[in-house]
């Protein structure tokens, strides 16, 4: 039934026509626009017309039949009144049932929570509205590669606004957001690698209900993947102190945007994130120290054994295994400082302790093959000895059978 | 028997350089006696040293071949139902799940994230990955979280009482 | 040769049944020219030699090898890992293959410049450049067995250049890839070549060949007659046994302890297994002795007036075998004198270009 309705629909555009598009497509510059970019617009894809949101009749086309006020032509939609017009649809359960039975309708209630929706409110139309992340007249779903809030584009989409200090004068906010996030480890895992899950701004803001998480959620935004580091934290010593403080959980030493590959240098030495509060003689100074040195360590011994397997390897020797186990010791590595979450030394203990019992495995490996390269290079001085006597041998019967002038024995007869 | 080959060849590579040095006049006793050591033991040992290893090699080897395609995960009474444990498929883990008392699942452990090892959890039936929440259901497809793509799936037999699993073809 | 240490009856009993003795005769008559080049007399046996010793590894190396996408570069790595020897075997293998083709180019280069080629050794020359084709067909088809990546990818650049060839093309690649891509029909294909198909071919060549060898003699190169007639002597000869054959089972002694050491030192490396999904990897490149025409491909332009460049390349390459193979024939004019100058100025200028260009095709 849906799809017969469907079909119907999308037949319409072929049969029905669009006065809109045919009379604006002739026009010139910024009448012509939009009728050109409505082609790549999924609401034409539907069979919706500039009429559907701009009011007026699409089936005239006598301009003034076509574009009467009495039959709803609004003209250019004022920026404050955007959001109802969309949301005129957008927000009605049973209509976008018939088109996108998946889609949420409730974009217009997070809206209206969000920073956005309510300065629009209060008349601020240099705020975001629907149209000015997802564009306008050539509307694309969010899967559509070129739509500005394909997650791929997101963060490019946000800093249009952002990003521009002469837009943002005035609101008390940073913009250096996207130029930090732009050397996070985030935007690398989204932009280099492609990955679509990577975190962008509406990941941890909300997209349509976007505001900062409050300092107390903080954990739990970063939590929705990194579950361990959430869980751990939330059981450390450091949640307590930092609630009261009214500082932001994981932002506190790993920043909010520019959030970097993490890496022992964060727990001492000069760039140390707990030295900024802990002092060298304090438990919390010790017990950082210690996990760092513990870190440094696996992290040594793996590298220890990693050079020697490809020194072995390098030489053409078997070593496969080992090269799985260190793996598995590189895991261990990665456990090493998720349990750096817990604030407590026994538990980066246990899985450096771990990891070193694998390292050192892993090293013996490598002995294990570079001593069997030797014995390889001894079989073979051994083998090139008996062929150097053969050769010493031909050599003296060739002598012999010739003797010494060897100019003419060599010749015919001996 | 080594040593009886090398009796026999030794013999005749004497002859053979005593042969060659004979039709010479200029041939004086020491020296004949020399070359027929050099010659001949130079030529054995040579031998020995290309014959030993290509036997050697004839001998097949303890592993008769290498498990490429199959792999034996232990014995049936070693996993209980509703737990799971990593098994070496070749160079990579693969997590062996048993579901129930007869019903045997295997998927690569590799996340297809990062690379992550996934882990078995009990409580929800699913397989997870510690490093990003990635949670797969016991066919190998993904629930939540970042992983773009299934866990590839793995074929298990049992054997009288052993678990072997193996590629799927 | 006197058989005096030999007890009389064994000798007797086989030359009743096999008549040995009129080979004997034949050998102990046979001799080799002794003039400043005789050096280069020893690469004909060398190549022999080496591929004796391929034919030997080789079939140890059946013994184990798969020749399946699925298992061929596991069956490999088990050779080289937990087969006793297998490294071994598998190194010399490898090794011994680059040796021959190189020892082989050497023999060719000396019969050109010791101009051997010369009636009535037409055919001598014409069958051994038959061989020459058959072991680079041996090296192509054999570099596709351990199917890692480096022999997948070179494999599908080989065929590609063969489907390239007018007219017959598309047909030879379908015909050398087993299909339209290269894949396991390949490898079972090039399998099948490597052990039975090219090995049979080349016996029967290579039979031909030293027998022809053998009939004609040994050559000498026109300077030596010369020099040696100014004194009105023969050019010296040493026997063949037991002279020369002493001095040449000391060459194949030598060249085993350098495929020793080769193989001790500089294993030949397993790879990474092959993976026809993922893209070709940077800087492919063909082994060593197809590298020059390679390169020479590569430089040519896409198009050459209203010629596709690669079929350009080809027809090159096939007029100048063309030319080569024909090289005893057009190295005499009419009146039958030698033309000298042309055959050297040939084969310098072909050593050149063929160095020239494998040596830019690998470093670039």
């Amino acid at each position: 039934m849906r799809y017969g309705v469907l079909a119907f629909l999308l037949a319409v555009p072929l049969t029905a026509a669009d006065s809109c598009v045919e009379c604006h497509s002739v026009l010139e510059g910024k009448l012509q626009a939009p009728a050109k970019a409505f082609a790549n617009d999924i609401h034409a894809r539907f069979g919706f017309s500039c009429a559907d949101c701009h009011g007026g009749n699409r089936n005239e086309t006598d301009p003034e039949a076509a574009m009467s006020k009495a039959r709803g032509f609004v003209g250019k939609i004022p920026r404050t009144a955007v959001p109802e017009r969309c949301a005129h649809c957008h927000s009605n359960a049973s209509l976008m049932e018939k088109y996108k039975p998946r889609q949420r309708v409730d974009q217009m209630a997070q809206y209206r929570t969000s920073v956005h929706g309510k300065r629009l409110a209060s008349g601020d139309v240099k705020v975001a509205t629907c149209i000015d992340c997802h564009s306008v007249h050539d509307i694309r779903e969010v899967k559509d590669p070129l739509s500005p809030v394909h997650p791929l584009r997101l963060p490019e989409t946000c800093a249009r606004c952002h990003a521009d200090a002469a837009h943002m004068a005035g609101y008390k906010i940073p913009t250096d957001q996207f130029a930090s996030y732009r050397k996070s480890v985030h935007w690398q895992a989204l932009a280099k690698r492609g990955d679509l899950s990577a975190p962008s701004c509406a990941s941890c803001h909300g997209n349509h209900g976007a505001q900062p998480p409050e300092l107390e959620s903080v954990a739990a935004v970063c939590g929705t993947c990194h579950v361990m580091m959430e869980d751990l934290y939330k059981k450390s010593p450091h949640q307590p102190v930092f609630a009261a403080m009214g500082a932001g959980g994981c932002v506190v030493c790993h920043s909010n945007h520019e959030i970097r590959p993490p890496n022992v240098g964060m727990l001492a030495g000069p760039n140390a994130v707990c030295s900024q509060c802990h002092d060298a003689t304090s438990a919390g100074g010790i017990a950082a120290a210690d996990m760092a040195q513990q870190i440094t360590t696996l992290d040594k011994a793996l590298e220890r054994s990693d050079q020697i397997l490809a020194n072995a390897q390098q030489s053409g020797m078997e070593v496969s295994e080992a090269l799985l186990r260190q793996r598995e010791g590189r895991e261990n590595l990665v456990k090493a400082a998720v349990a750096v979450h817990a604030f407590r030394t026994a538990a980066v203990q246990k899985p450096v302790k771990e990891g070193l019992a694998i390292a050192a495995e892993t090293y013996q490996a490598g002995v294990s093959a570079l001593k069997e390269r030797r014995t390889r290079r001894q079989g073979l001085s051994v083998s090139l000895i008996a062929i150097a006597i053969t050769m010493l041998g031909l050599w003296l019967a060739i002598r012999t059978i010739e003797g010494r002038n060897t100019q003419t024995s060599q010749l015919r007869g001996r | 028997m080594y040593e009886e080959k090398f009796r026999a060849k030794f013999h005749w590579i004497q002859s053979f350089g005593t042969r060659l040095a004979e039709p010479s006049t200029i041939m004086d006793g020491p020296r004949r006696n020399l070359l027929r050591w050099l010659l001949g033991g130079g030529l054995s040992a040579s031998l020995i040293s290309f014959l030993y290893p290509a036997f050697k090699f004839m001998n097949p080897p303890d592993i008769p071949e290498a498990s490429v395609n199959e792999v034996s995960a232990g014995k049936v009474q070693d996993l209980k139902p509703n737990t799971g444990k990593i098994v070496k498929f070749g160079s990579l883990p693969v997590m062996l799940v048993r579901t129930t008392e007869t019903e045997w699942r295997a998927f690569s452990a590799v996340c297809t994230h990062l690379n992550c090892t996934v882990q078995y959890k009990e409580s929800s039936h699913q397989i997870w990955c510690a490093c990003h929440n990635g949670l797969y259901n016991l066919n190998g497809q993904v629930v939540s979280g970042p992983p773009p793509h299934p866990l590839e799936p793995y074929s298990v037999h049992i054997r009288g009482d052993e678990v072997v699993i193996s590629r799927r073809a | 040769m006197a058989s005096a240490t030999e007890p009389p009856q064994q000798s007797g009993w086989l030359e009743e049944r096999l008549g040995l003795a009129s080979i004997r005769a034949f050998l102990a008559h046979k001799t080799v020219p002794v003039h400043a080049h005789t050096v280069w007399y020893y690469f004909g046996g060398i190549t022999l030699f080496l591929f004796v010793i391929q034919v030997l590894t080789g079939t140890l190396l059946l013994l184990y090898y798969r020749p399946s996408p699925a298992e061929a570069y596991e069956s490999v790595q088990f050779i080289m890992t937990r087969v006793q020897f297998g490294w071994l075997v598998r190194s010399i293998h490898s090794w011994s293959a680059n040796l021959m083709i190189l020892s082989a180019f050497i023999h060719m280069f000396s019969v050109v410049f010791l101009r051997a080629f010369r009636r009535p050794r037409e055919l001598t020359w014409l069958s051994g450049i038959g061989l020459l084709g058959l072991a680079l067909a041996f090296g192509f088809s054999g570099y596709l067995l351990p199917w890692n990546t480096i022999s997948y990818f070179a494999t599908k650049v080989g065929t590609d250049m063969a489907a390239a060839v007018p007219v017959i093309g598309h047909s030879l690649a379908r015909f050398l890839r087993g299909g339209n891509d290269v894949g396991g029909a390949t490898l079972t294909r090039f399998f099948g070549f490597h052990v039975a198909v090219l090995p049979g071919i080349t016996t029967l060549l290579l039979l031909a060949h030293l027998a022809l060898v053998q009939k004609h003699g040994m050559s000498s190169p026109q300077w030596a007659v010369d020099q040696y007639s100014r004194k009105g002597q023969p050019v010296p000869q040493m026997l063949f046994f037991p002279n020369f054959f002493l001095r040449e089972l000391m060459a194949w002694y030598a060249a085993l302890g350098v495929l020793g050491s080769l193989a001790a030192i500089f294993p030949w490396e397993l790879g990474v297994k092959a993976d026809p999904f993922a893209p070709a990897p940077a800087g492919i490149r063909p082994e060593w002795y197809f590298l020059a025409p390679f390169y020479t491909l590569k430089l040519i332009p896409s198009h050459v007036w209203v010629f596709e460049g690669e079929l350009v390349g080809l027809l090159g390459f096939g007029l100048l075998a063309l030319w080569w193979v024909a090289l005893p024939f057009w190295a005499v004019n009419r009146q039958g004198v030698e033309r000298t100058r042309w055959v050297t100025g040939a084969g310098v200028a072909l050593v050149a270009y063929l160095a020239t260009f494998s040596a830019l095709g690998y470093w670039r």
